[in-house]
């Protein structure tokens, strides 16, 4: 584990590195650019940033016609918005039609700890996968952010990439290729597998860490893919351990929790999960403090774990 | 302005889209959006058969004008034109919304060669032509997005978002185009959801607004032109419109806005139509 990085400023300079490279990469903003750090962009290449106003429906709906138009359209604000506010322009005219429109759902999860509910997307994800033709990403740090970004270039089609608030460990090594969809193992262990993505691999590697002490081998799963879901990555992986428990910041229902149990379906594995119970976040002064009152820490990981062996 | 023989021509071309909606719909019980078609259809013919630049042969012409309709619903009257300029055959028109057909009910750009944007979900068109307007603007390309919209959609709240989005933008390439034809699926727009005054509300909005007969080809083809002269803000034309145009008993009639014809229905319809053609050549 190397330094902490923001996962937010990672997409707003991958956006500069990539518009360098291909003039059709272009911009959009709803008046969260200095949050989302898409402002980067603006500052580099001002005539390919759009400003749309507080108006996210219209701002998806413009992306598609740019994308119609053979740009690259990224439109980034918070993942509530994004997913929610937004969802029958993603739907209807970029995902029925394929379009290469890049979304960015940013402060995911419970990461906008003050803000409260209406800013909390604990059903990003379950939204966004159910929707045919589109790819779901959650990427696990800074780094794994900047490889999401690139992904997401070099796909033609929707693409929706989930980060949060708050800064995040670097696991990921620049020099680690990002594969869309393969799970990717971050640490080794026997006896349980811990599948996490995003903010959640850092807290599923905090709890293999307190599992090691207590002599249990704890494997850490990162699925940086949502979708298309790696079904028959899990198979392989769940093959080497005797128990699975997955962890999001997410409601367990269409999330990772739901994604492991249709890949162990036929498993005799025992599982569990680490997720939000169909319930919504609420303010704290923490992110901390949230997680732990919805139960997702590395503790609530390992007491999970240590049930199933 | 422009001579007999193209108000003709386009004329003609209106009568027969008018038609093909009428062979599409057809005697068999299927519903269609037969009202909103043929309201707009003076104005699809305008912009297929005379405004707009495009190359059916090769749909994806990157010197080509953008037709956008974001009342979706009326595609068949957009499908009817593509068939008459050649996009692809007159006699495919038939298998619209029948399985596997490339004509969907609503408009869809990977299934059907020459549609721009998928609509049908209302009130986001605008903002589609807006993206393509853009990019025509990054591009460099002096062309024009051609919007249709309806006044009940007038009112989804995301029109006035893109209308404020277009006139911030300065997008003078973006044309958008009201069929007011007063009628939505339930009743009069004006007693179901008054969306009105439009011309007020889209001057307030930033944008040019021209108010036409949208039965006359003249005054269509006039407002095209004059949204060629304007400069630094989009424009948007007005058309009155009578919904079920150009068939005696459509007109006006809340019914036909997705109805089905009976059979001495469809058989009066084409006759009607095929008299106004003849008439015309």
């Amino acid at each position: 584990m190397s330094k902490t990085q923001s996962q937010r400023l990672a997409y707003g300079e991958e956006l500069v590195a990539l518009g360098a490279e291909n003039k059709d990469v272009v911009v959009l903003e709803a008046d969260l650019g200095k949050s989302t750090m898409s402002c980067l962009f603006q500052q580099e290449y001002p005539e390919r940033y759009f400003e749309m106003g507080i108006a996210e429906q219209n701002m998806l709906s413009t992306a598609a016609g740019l994308a119609a138009a053979g740009k690259i359209p990224f439109c980034s604000t918070f993942a509530v918005f994004a997913s929610g506010r937004a969802y029958d322009q993603i739907r209807q005219t970029i995902s029925i039609g394929k379009l290469n429109v890049k979304i960015c759902g940013s402060s995911s999860g419970l990461s906008d700890f003050g803000d409260g509910s209406t800013h909390q997307a604990v059903e990003d994800i379950a939204i966004m996968s159910a929707i045919p033709n589109m790819t779901v990403l959650t990427p696990c740090d800074a780094t794994e952010t900047r490889q999401a970004v690139r992904a997401a270039a070099a796909i033609e089609g929707p693409v929706y990439i989930r980060v949060v608030r708050n800064d995040l460990p670097d696991y990921i090594a620049e020099t680690d290729s990002f594969e869309v969809s393969k799970l990717r193992v971050l640490k080794e262990g026997r006896d349980v597998a811990i599948f996490a993505h995003g903010s959640m691999v850092e807290t599923s590697m905090k709890a293999a860490e307190l599992l090691e002490a207590q002599g249990i081998s704890a494997k850490v799963v990162n699925a940086a893919t949502m979708k298309p879901f790696d079904y028959q990555g899990a198979v392989e992986i769940a093959k080497t351990v005797r128990a699975v428990v997955t962890a999001e910041d997410h409601n367990y229902i269409g999330g990772l929790a739901s994604a492991a149990a249709l890949a162990l379906s036929k498993s005799p594995l025992p599982m569990d999960y680490v997720a939000i119970e169909d319930q919504f976040g609420q303010s704290a002064h923490s992110a901390a403090e949230l997680m732990k009152h919805y139960g997702l820490t590395a503790q609530n990981i390992a007491e999970k774990a240590k049930k199933l062996l | 302005m422009e001579n007999r023989e193209t108000i003709k021509k386009i004329q003609r071309l209106a009568a027969k889209i008018r038609r093909d909606v009428v062979l599409m719909i057809g005697d068999e019980g299927h519903v269609g959006h037969l009202g909103g078609s043929c309201s707009s259809a003076d104005i699809v013919a305008a912009l297929y058969g005379h405004k707009m630049k495009f190359d059916p042969q090769n749909p994806k012409w990157e010197e080509r004008d953008k037709f956008i309709y974001s009342k979706g619903h009326a595609a068949i009257a957009q499908y009817a034109a593509m068939a008459e300029m050649g996009y692809f055959p007159t006699e495919e028109l038939t298998t619209v919304k029948s399985l596997g057909a490339r004509l969907q009910g609503h408009p869809d750009r990977l299934k059907t060669p020459g549609i721009e944007a998928g609509t049908g979900s209302l009130g986001q068109g605008l903002s589609i032509a807006n993206g393509m307007a853009l990019a025509m603007r990054l591009d460099g390309r002096d062309r024009k997005v051609y919007c249709i919209m309806g006044d009940g959609e007038m009112a989804e709240g995301q029109i006035w978002e893109a209308a404020m989005a277009a006139a911030n933008f300065k997008l003078d390439n973006v044309v958008g185009i009201i069929d007011q034809n007063r009628l939505q699926a339930t009743g009069a727009v004006i007693d179901r959801f008054n969306t009105n005054p439009l011309p007020e509300k889209w001057e307030g909005f930033g944008w040019h607004v021209i108010e036409v007969d949208g039965h006359h080809i003249e005054e269509i083809l006039r407002a095209l032109d004059e949204a060629d002269t304007v400069k630094g803000k989009p424009t948007v034309i007005i058309a009155h419109t009578v919904k079920g145009k150009g068939i005696s008993f459509t007109e006006n009639v809340v019914a036909f806005h997705n109805g089905a014809l009976t059979k001495e229905q469809y058989e009066t319809a084409l006759k009607e139509l095929d008299a106004q053609i003849s008439a015309l050549n």
